[in-house]
């Protein structure tokens, strides 16, 4: 136990190390300065805009900066659509996938657009390697470099001044993926590889055991795909069991590179932020803040699951850690990961918007399962997705210079900005917009035979499962208390729909934001500024986050993994 | 529109081939040509034929070999095409149930095994229906059975264990742990 708190520690530690000098390099990549890369990048940088047809120094103002960001990523979202639909008489099909259904298609292709990569089909029977590569590979980059092109967009809503222009989209988008997430696939690839993942465009590898037993497994090219997978938050699994699968995720050594590459670019983006805000200590504070955030969810997660499930011991199994074991609920762990490494796992995807997992979250104890959720509800801002943890942090930052400017009578305002009620507005909207679309989509399904069918479980465990499907779908997040049949026609169309309004019923009021505040005037500090970077402001931007999510889900919450918590101490079984 | 819908198009298409094709294809030829055996499954032969996945778990049926966990992928468990955890609630009568059944198979198979005392990771099904790997507690819990089975003392059997044991991976990262198929190979080379 004591090995496990300082590793987990010691992660922490890790991400800092590795953020701190990616935020710097990032900062420098958004500016357009020239970096260590840009000799070999700049020429294949200046062939892709001459490719597409784009100004990359033509500054947008956040109209077009929206325009061009929607278009751009409905273009992709019909070409994966149609490549689902028609995977089937495409090559490189070598376990004879067939097409997907049109509804099944919409909601794997909204999926992967949205950077959600919920999915509602097995992955070894579902797709074939074309889709693999050319489908989700492709989007796995594009929607991570999507979220990042809005985040540095919003960063410079807020730092510049007077003007109406916020950056270029195509030059924000072929940056990101061109300067940062592809250098950093291409070596966590290798990385994977030289540890087991597979990496071959065959289908299947046939075994006779040694007890004469015909084995067939599914190979294909995992690394390249488990790399951007969860660099760029992602989360869709090659394999069903995704990051479980000893083929993605064979070493505890890729299990660390997992978790620390989903932290890595959303704790590298505060640091970028303090850097292009002119005042480092801004960034440290948000990263202060999603740190403790992170590591409480964490502490609950491990305690729960370390602890195990009294039904269990009940029944004649040993779940207490010792020389030789573990221990700990073990249903839907890996040996090799223990209690320790899910744990970090489980925290680590849910409050990144990853949604990858190595374990499976529905058989986790109620609150550590509860407190996954949780990480989501919050609205993905402890760390978060590529791009959006950052953003979505920053209206948090905003909100709480509000509430504070209430509360002691100054004049909101952040980074020199004053905050008017234009700006508000869009914040509440995109806020309430998330918690009202996971809400709403939660009691149409749990009120609906169509909904209620699906279920595994029945009991409270039953609600969590349709409450995290909602949730993961409008936090783009995907993982899944995968108990749930996902794969009708009516949470194909739902949790579909809940993943466009989660990804731009947010992104638009971001961008009009930073539109808003791009124009502003930057007023220096005087005595009736409340200072965004002290530790004073670390805790109030903690406790806005806390009793917004709090105060919205804990009715549901309630009724779900918190019953369900003291019914399984109480040994009710569903 | 059409200012935002040409270059939309335009962009889609230069990613889907850098990202969607060169890319994927550059990381398989490298890996190939470099580290060929993890690139293609680190397949285990014996005799030339291959037995199975170094890392893909797969199922054990006799008293003469130490089994894996249960495994809920595919119908039998153990399918390589069908990864699975069983996705059963805490609360869940059919998982309390399939423990408890579990339970008393490895209690009446395992001489010296008793209730309360069965290791978890002997009873629950893994994330991915094939881990590869059972706890050192969980080996030691089968060392009687497999030795009476195959006529060999309990301490040659467990020697065979100890040998074969995995270490936290550089000393710290991750669980200490037995892949299952390697300790069964090494007990049929020692017979």
């Amino acid at each position: 136990m004591t090995l496990d708190i300082l590793r987990m520690v010691g992660f922490g530690g890790l991400v800092l190390v590795v953020g701190y000098p990616l935020g710097l390099y990032m900062a420098r990549v958004f500016a357009g300065e020239r970096t260590w890369l840009t000799p070999v990048l700049a020429p294949v940088e200046r062939a892709v805009y001459r490719l597409a047809g784009v100004d990359p120094s033509a500054e947008m103002r956040w109209t077009s900066y929206a325009s061009s960001l929607l278009l751009f990523n409905f273009a992709c979202f019909t070409i994966l659509y149609l490549l689902l639909r028609l995977q089937g008489v495409l090559p490189l099909n070598p376990t004879a996938a067939t097409g997907m259904s049109p509804d099944m298609a919409f909601n794997t292709a909204v999926s992967f657009v949205t950077n959600t990569n919920w999915q509602a089909f097995a992955g070894e029977t579902g797709v074939s390697h074309l889709t693999q590569m050319l489908g989700f590979t492709w989007q796995n980059f594009i929607s991570a470099a999507s979220g990042m092109t809005v985040a540095v967009a919003f960063i410079r809503g807020l730092t510049r001044k007077e003007t109406r222009e916020i950056g270029n989209f195509w030059a924000d988008l072929t940056r990101s993926w061109l300067y940062v997430l592809l250098p950093m696939s291409i070596v966590i690839a290798l990385v994977y590889v030289s540890q087991g993942t597979v990496q071959t465009l065959a289908g299947a590898v046939t075994a006779k055991t040694i007890e004469g037993v015909t084995q067939v497994m599914r190979v294909g090219p995992v690394a390249s795909q488990e790399a951007i997978k969860l660099l760029g938050t992602n989360g869709g699994g090659f394999f069903n069991a995704n990051s479980a699968h000893p083929f993605e995720n064979p070493t505890p050594l890729t299990n660390l590179l997992q978790v620390l590459s989903m932290f890595a670019i959303p704790a590298g983006l505060t640091f970028t932020f303090g850097r292009m805000a002119g005042r480092m200590r801004q960034g440290v504070v948000i990263f202060a803040a999603m740190a403790i955030l992170f590591f409480a969810g964490l502490g609950v997660i491990y305690g729960f699951e370390h602890a195990g499930n009294p039904n269990l011991t009940r029944v004649g199994a040993d779940q207490v850690a010792s020389a030789a074991q573990a221990g700990g609920n073990m249903e839907g762990k890996e040996v090799r990961f223990g209690i320790a490494d899910s744990a970090l796992y489980g925290a680590t995807t849910t409050a990144a918007s990853s949604g990858a997992v190595n374990g499976a979250m529905t058989s986790m104890t109620p609150l550590a399962g509860g407190m996954a959720m949780l990480n989501i509800a919050l609205g993905e801002v402890v760390f978060g997705g590529v791009g959006s943890g950052l953003y979505g942090m920053l209206i948090f930052a905003l909100l709480a210079v509000f509430i504070a400017g209430l509360m002691v009578g100054r004049t909101p305002e952040y980074l020199g900005k004053k905050i008017g009620p234009k700006e508000m507005k869009l914040a509440m909207f995109a806020i309430l917009a998330l918690a009202a679309s996971v809400l709403v989509l939660t009691a149409l399904a749990i009120s609906s035979p169509a909904g209620l069918a699906g279920r595994l479980t029945q009991g409270p465990h039953g609600l969590s499962e349709v409450l995290y499907a909602f949730t993961s779908g409008v936090g783009n997040n995907g993982s899944a208390f995968a108990g749930l049949d996902a794969a009708t026609v009516f949470y194909t169309t739902t949790i579909g729909i809940g993943m466009l309004l989660g990804r731009y019923l947010f992104i638009i009021p971001v961008l009009a934001i930073a539109g808003s505040m791009a124009r502003k005037k930057q007023a220096p500090p005087s005595s009736g500024t409340f200072p965004t970077d002290s530790g004073m402001f670390v805790g109030l931007l903690v406790g806005v986050v806390l009793i917004i999510g709090a105060l919205t889900f804990f009715p549901a919450y309630a009724l779900g993994p918190v019953l369900e918590h003291f019914l399984m101490h109480a040994g009710t079984l569903f | 529109m059409q200012k935002y819908t040409i270059p939309a198009v335009r962009m889609a298409l230069v990613t889907l081939v850098v990202l969607g094709l060169l890319y994927p294809l550059a990381i398989t030829a490298v890996a190939q040509v470099t580290m060929p055996a993890k690139a293609n499954g680190s397949l285990v032969t014996s005799g030339g034929a291959i037995v199975g996945s170094e890392l893909i778990g797969q199922r054990f049926a006799g008293p003469t070999y130490f089994h894996g966990r249960p495994s809920a992928a595919g119908a039998d468990g153990y399918d390589g095409q069908a990864s699975a955890a069983s996705n059963l609630a805490p609360t869940s009568k059919a998982l309390v149930g399939r423990v408890e059944t579990a339970v008393g198979d490895a209690v009446r198979d395992n001489p010296g095994l008793t209730a309360g005392s069965v290791p978890v990771d002997m009873v629950t099904a893994s994330g991915s229906g094939l881990d590869p790997d059972i706890t050192p507690a969980n080996a030691y819990a089968q060392v009687a059975r497999v030795a009476s089975a195959r006529g060999m003392t309990p301490e040659a059997v467990r020697r065979i264990v100890e040998e074969n044991l995995t270490g936290r991976q550089s000393g710290f990262l991750g669980e200490s742990r037995v892949n299952v198929l390697r300790l069964n190979m090494a007990l049929d080379a020692a017979k």
